[in-house]
C-alpha cells in the first residue's frame, strides 16, 4: 500500500505539492491527469525517493520513503517508475540493459538475471530484440524495453511518468497494450497520463490534479461522466 | 638550380640508430601519457570537487597546460626549476613537461565527456535501485570512456611529436635527439631529419589506425 499524507514541496519559491493525500492499495490501477506544471511528475519522483519532500510523509508499505533510516536502494527495487525519455543505456544491448540491475542490485547470478531479462523482454513483446542496441529500435520499442527493465527487479509498485508523451502518434499504442496488459495482471500502478482514453479504460480512479492539489478523485465514470470540480470540467472540455 | 648531391645511404646506414631512438621517443609518449591521465582523473575530480582551493589549482594548471607553448613548459621543467636548485635530468624534464601538457588538455577532455552524459542516465539507474557510485560505474563510465578514447589517442599523437622538443633541453636519445646528433657530425640535415620525419609519420599513423580498431571493436554501439 502506497499512503501519501499532506505531501508539500517546493522548487525554490514555487510550491508545486501543496499537501496531497492519497492511498493506493495493493492491485488498485489509479491514473493521475492535469495540465502541465500540475505537480502530477513531481508526486512521482517524491515517491520513490528521487525528489525530498518538505512536509507530510509517504509510506510504501508502511516504510517511511523519506525517514533517513530507509534504505532508499532497497526500496527503489520494490517500486519501478520509468519516464517520459526512456533513459536507454545505449552502451549495453537491450538484453544487459535489463540485466544490469537485477545483477548488480539483487546480486543475482549471470544465468539467473538474463532469464528473468528474457522473460521480461519476451512479456513486453522484444523477444527478438535481445542483442540490439537500443539506438537501433524505435521510441516505443526503448520504451517497453524500459518497462521491461523495471519489471526485472520484481517490484510490487510501478510509477509510469508520462510514458507515451515524447512518442510519436503512431508508436503510443504499443506502448499503452503494455500498460493495459500489466494492470489486467494485477499490477499495482500510479499512471500520469495524458491519454484520457487510455485513463478511462484501465483506471480503478483517476486522480486530477490542478496548480499543485488533487482537484478530484474518482472512478473514471464518475470523473469523466459527471466531473464536479470547476477546473477539471474545463480541462476535460478543451482536452476532448 | 640547387647543387647538392643527395647522400641517403649515410641517412639509411645510420637506421638502426634512429630506431632505437623511435624506441625511447615512444617510451617517453606513452610514460607522459600514462602520468598524463592519472593527473588528468585527479584534476578532473578537483575541478568538480566544489572545493575552490582545488578547482582553482585544477584551472589554473589546465590554462597553463593549454594557453602556453609546449616548448616552455619543457624549458621550465628544466632550466626553470634549475633556478631553483631542482636538477631534473633531460629525460626526466621532458617525460615532466609533456605530462603537464598531457595532463592540461585531458583533464578538459574528461570534463567535456562527463558532462556529454545526461544526468538522467544516473537517475534511470538510481530508479532501478543503484548506488551513486553503481550508477556512475556502470552506466556513466562506460559511456564517457568512450567520448574521451579518440581524443585522448589524439593526445597520444601529439605527445609523440612533442617529445622532438627534447632537443632543446640537451636530450640525445630520443629520435629528434639522436637525429640531431647525427646531423651536427655529417651535416646531411636533408637527409637525417626526412627520414626520421618518416619514422614519426609512421609511428603517428599506426597510432591514429590501432586507435581506430580498438574503439571500433570497444564501443560497438
Amino acid at each position: 500500500m502506497i499512503e501519501i499524507e499532506n505531501v508539500r514541496k517546493s522548487f525554490g519559491t514555487l510550491e508545486v505539492l501543496k499537501g496531497i493525500d492519497l492511498t493506493v492499495k495493493k492491485g488498485e490501477v489509479v491514473t493521475v491527469i492535469g495540465g502541465s506544471g500540475s505537480g502530477k511528475s513531481t508526486l512521482l519522483t517524491c515517491i520513490n525517493g528521487l525528489e525530498p519532500i518538505d512536509a507530510g510523509r509517504i509510506k510504501i508499505d508502511g516504510t517511511e520513503v523519506h525517514a533517513k533510516s530507509t534504505d532508499l536502494n532497497k526500496l527503489r527495487s520494490k517500486v519501478g517508475i520509468v519516464f517520459q525519455q526512456w533513459n536507454a543505456f545505449p552502451h549495453l544491448t537491450v538484453l544487459e540493459n535489463v540485466m544490469l540491475a537485477p545483477r548488480k542490485v539483487l546480486g543475482l547470478s549471470k544465468q539467473n538475471a538474463e532469464e528473468i531479462a528474457v522473460k521480461q523482454l519476451t512479456h513486453v513483446g522484444l523477444g527478438e530484440k535481445l542483442s540490439v542496441y537500443p539506438n537501433r529500435m524505435s521510441g516505443g520499442q526503448q520504451q517497453r524495453m524500459a518497462i521491461a527493465r523495471a519489471l526485472a527487479m520484481s517490484p510490487e509498485y510501478m510509477l509510469f511518468d508520462e510514458v507515451t508523451s515524447a512518442l510519436d502518434p503512431q508508436l503510443v499504442g504499443e506502448v499503452l497494450d503494455t500498460l493495459r496488459m500489466l494492470a489486467s495482471e494485477g499490477m499495482t500502478m500510479i499512471c500520469v497520463t495524458h491519454e484520457m482514453k487510455f485513463a478511462r479504460e484501465v483506471s480503478d480512479r483517476v486522480a486530477f490534479f490542478h496548480k499543485g492539489v488533487m482537484a478530484e478523485i474518482a472512478p473514471p465514470e464518475a470523473l469523466f461522466g459527471a466531473p464536479k470540480d470547476p477546473e477539471l470540467q474545463k480541462f476535460l472540455a478543451a482536452t476532448h | 638550380m640547387f647543387n647538392y648531391t643527395f647522400h641517403w645511404n649515410q641517412a639509411l646506414k645510420a637506421l638502426p640508430q634512429m630506431l632505437d631512438g623511435a624506441l625511447i621517443t615512444l617510451q617517453i609518449a606513452l610514460l607522459s601519457m600514462l602520468i598524463g591521465v592519472v593527473c588528468a582523473l585527479a584534476l578532473t575530480g578537483f575541478r568538480l570537487s566544489g572545493n575552490r582551493v582545488l578547482s582553482g589549482f585544477a584551472a589554473t594548471w589546465v590554462e597553463i597546460a593549454r594557453n602556453t607553448p609546449a616548448l616552455f613548459q619543457i624549458y621550465m621543467a628544466h632550466f626553470g626549476l634549475g633556478n631553483f636548485g631542482i636538477h631534473l635530468s633531460p629525460y626526466t624534464a621532458l617525460l615532466v613537461g609533456i605530462a603537464f601538457n598531457n595532463a592540461g588538455y585531458l583533464a578538459e577532455n574528461f570534463r567535456g565527456a562527463l558532462k556529454a552524459i545526461p544526468d538522467t542516465q544516473t537517475r534511470a539507474g538510481r530508479s532501478l535501485g543503484m548506488t551513486a557510485l553503481q550508477a556512475f560505474r556502470f552506466i556513466v563510465l562506460p559511456q564517457m570512456l568512450r567520448v574521451a578514447f579518440l581524443p585522448t589517442t589524439n593526445q597520444m599523437v601529439w605527445a609523440i611529436l612533442m617529445t622532438s622538443l627534447g632537443v632543446t633541453v640537451g636530450m640525445n636519445t630520443d629520435l629528434a635527439g639522436v637525429t640531431q646528433e647525427l646531423n651536427a657530425r655529417s651535416f646531411r640535415t636533408f637527409e637525417f631529419f626526412a627520414l626520421a620525419a618518416v619514422i614519426y609519420y609512421i609511428i603517428a599513423k599506426a597510432v591514429t589506425l590501432a586507435a581506430r580498431a580498438i574503439a571500433s571493436r570497444m564501443f560497438r554501439y
